[in-house]
């Protein structure tokens, strides 16, 4: 090799390493300034200038009991949202996969929808549906809203994974004498498990991140995206940046787990 | 149609049966019956039905119409899972989230079977395939080899009537084919299963099989053991992918006890009518190491035809020429190397020579297809 090639070579490695910073720091700059102003005691309402560090906000995480209930009922809308929208999404994405049947591409264009769908659109109208349908705003039209965006987003994921499914698998737990039923549980859903998993994280995380389509059919109910809408002007309380690095680190560690253990599968290959 | 009447043996039975995706024939109309404790093979190229023939035998496909009768049994409609039939997937298909232990025990636990007799048997097939020691690991740490030994001990140790496979070899290398296609053998003696398999490889279904059924475009042109197939094949087809042939054709005439055959070049060459039906538009047929390279002019056997030597290829067992005839006729013929010690007795290019057989050691093929 040519000295001028070894010094392209060794450039274009490092080229590599600085862009690949750069990228992530783009990406983690904003996250990361909400951790640093969680540990911010500021001066006066205002979180956004930085004063001097403190624990304080860590520790009174609770005294809000507005900011507490608002972080509940976010948890439990996510929750209630991501385990329907992941069931009724990962079933469709195999009907979709799987089946031929009657309006089987109508459908698949339909599910794009409401993720191409502006947010403030979908709010709006969903508004106007459960008011015409006389549905009392509340936690309840917040779950079946968020469980109709996400459905769209989970059967996109789903789809993607099963397409690389081995459906000889299922054939051969079936020539093995398992029934379909069995065939579910004790092939394809192990096999499926880390694609719902992904769906899960990724359908929970917009439930509780979600802002437009809640603030228009929450009625009196606050969610922790709302809560902090409401404070913009009367200043933002520092336990909301502990709240939401509280948020990031479980989620960022529950997919580290995840990545752990598919590491530690392929690890046990020769 | 030939259908045995042993009907008390008969472990697979298929009648009509013809599969269609869409417009396209996939199987057509195909009756057969397979023996209680038999190597059966279905031989032809790919497309030509035999994949699917094995897939309605195990009920991943349903017939479109046609009966499918398991020890004598209707099962044309019984899903898969109510069928005593196993299967030995193509490329395994091996449970990969299970250790070998489970998929080897899959089939046992879903009919009930725990304990210690699970534990028995499951090691029982370990033995059989001789991986025993393999339990705790996963798909994903064995070889190709190994693999495919655990798709067999997986069906094999739910003892069914019918053992299924479909180109069990196909992803193995060369000499590790050759290896598991003598252990296949072994297995199936000792097991005693009726074994239907699925090949595209006309060398491994000689080695193997008891019968072999030669499909092409969903039916199969003959159906009998290895060595008639080879001796005695009845179409052009088979002719050509069973083995390497020479096919004589040119206007059919018939002389006392001979078929005879007139070449364009105006040579006559014969066989015997004992060998077959050449139809109306059949030909004579001669396996390339039946022929016998002689100088012009020497005493012949029967059949001579006059060429030239145009290509010779020294392959260690035996030596392949390309002799060229009149008329456009090529010939392949081998010779084998028992005297010969160094390649220089062998004939070259250009050369002279007469070909020649006897018309007993030709075959007939008759009017294509038609099982």
């Amino acid at each position: 090799m040519s000295i001028i090639r070894k010094i392209a070579a060794v450039a274009a490695s490092r080229f590599l390493t600085i862009y690949a910073s750069l990228a992530l720091l783009y990406l983690l700059l904003p996250i990361l300034t909400v951790a640093l102003f969680s540990f911010n005691d500021p001066i006066g309402r205002s979180n956004y200038s930085w004063s001097s560090f403190t624990i304080d906000n860590w520790l009174s995480l609770f005294r809000d009991p507005t900011l507490v209930s608002a972080v509940g009922i976010s948890l439990r809308i996510a929750l209630v949202s991501t385990i329907i929208a992941t069931t009724i999404g990962t079933l469709m994405a195999m009907a979709l996969v799987r089946y031929q049947f009657r309006f089987r591409k109508a459908l698949d264009l339909f599910v794009f929808l409401p993720l191409a769908t502006p947010e403030i659109v979908l709010g709006a109208s969903l508004l106007t549906l459960f008011v015409t349908l006389r549905i009392p705003l509340g936690e309840i039209t917040l779950i079946l809203a968020h469980v109709m965006f996400n459905v769209s987003y989970v059967v996109v994921t789903m789809k993607a994974r099963l397409a690389g499914f081995d459906m000889r698998l299922e054939e051969a737990a079936a020539d093995l004498g398992a029934t379909p039923w069995q065939t579910f549980w004790r092939v394809t859903f192990p096999l499926i498990l880390p694609g719902i998993a992904a769906s899960a994280v990724l359908a929970f995380g917009l439930s509780l991140d979600d802002f437009v389509i809640t603030r228009f059919n929450a009625g009196q109910v606050q969610t922790f995206p709302v809560y902090i809408y409401l404070k913009v002007q009367k200043g933002i309380p520092p336990q909301v940046n502990a709240f939401a690095t509280l948020f990031f680190v479980v989620t960022v560690s529950l997919v580290a787990i995840g990545a752990l253990l598919q590491r530690r599968r392929a690890n046990l290959k020769p | 149609m030939e259908v045995t009447p042993r009907v008390a043996e008969v472990d697979v039975r298929l009648v009509n049966v013809t599969k269609k995706f869409g417009d396209a024939i996939a199987v057509d109309a195909i009756t057969l019956d397979v023996s209680d404790g038999e190597f059966f093979t279905l031989l032809g190229p790919s497309g030509c039905g035999k994949t699917t023939t094995l897939r309605m035998i195990g009920g991943f496909e349903q017939p479109t119409s046609g009966l499918i009768e398991l020890k004598g049994v209707d099962v044309t409609f019984l899903p898969a899972y109510e069928r005593d039939v196993n299967t030995v997937f193509q490329s395994y298909a091996l449970f990969p989230h299970l250790t070998i232990y489970e998929n080897v025990a899959f089939g046992l636990r879903r009919s009930g079977i725990k304990g210690d007799e699970l534990t028995r048997r499951v090691g029982e097939a370990m033995e059989l395939v001789q991986l025993v020691g393999f339990e705790k690991r996963i798909p994903a740490q064995l070889s190709g080899g190994q693999a495919q030994r655990v798709a067999l001990a997986r069906a094999l140790v739910n003892e069914p009537a019918v053992l299924l496979l479909d180109e069990p070899l196909g992803a193995l290398d060369l000499k590790l084919r050759k290896q598991m296609g003598i252990e296949l053998k072994r297995i199936q003696r000792e097991v005693g299963i009726t074994f239907i398999y699925v090949t595209h490889d006309q060398e491994e279904a000689m080695t193997m099989s008891d019968r072999i059924a030669v499909m092409n475009k969903g039916r199969y042109e003959q159906l009998a053991g290895p060595e008639t197939l080879y001796e005695r094949p009845s179409t052009r087809f088979v002719a050509g992918f069973v083995g390497a042939s020479n096919l004589l054709e040119g206007k059919i005439g018939s002389e006392g006890e001979d078929w005879t055959v007139t070449l364009p070049s105006g040579a006559v060459v014969r066989a015997p009518k004992s060998l077959g039906d050449i139809g109306s538009n059949g030909a004579i047929g001669v396996r390339p190491e039946k022929l016998t390279l002689l100088e012009p002019g020497q005493q012949s056997k029967g059949n001579a035809l006059e060429g030239t030597v145009v290509d010779t290829s020294y392959l260690g067992v035996i030596t392949q020429y390309v002799v060229e005839g009149k008329g456009g006729l090529r010939l392949l013929v081998s010779e084998q190397n028992i005297d010969r010690t160094t390649k220089s007795d062998t004939w070259r290019p250009g050369e002279q020579v007469t070909l020649t057989w006897r018309p007993e050691h030709g075959f007939v093929v008759g009017d294509a297809a038609g099982a």
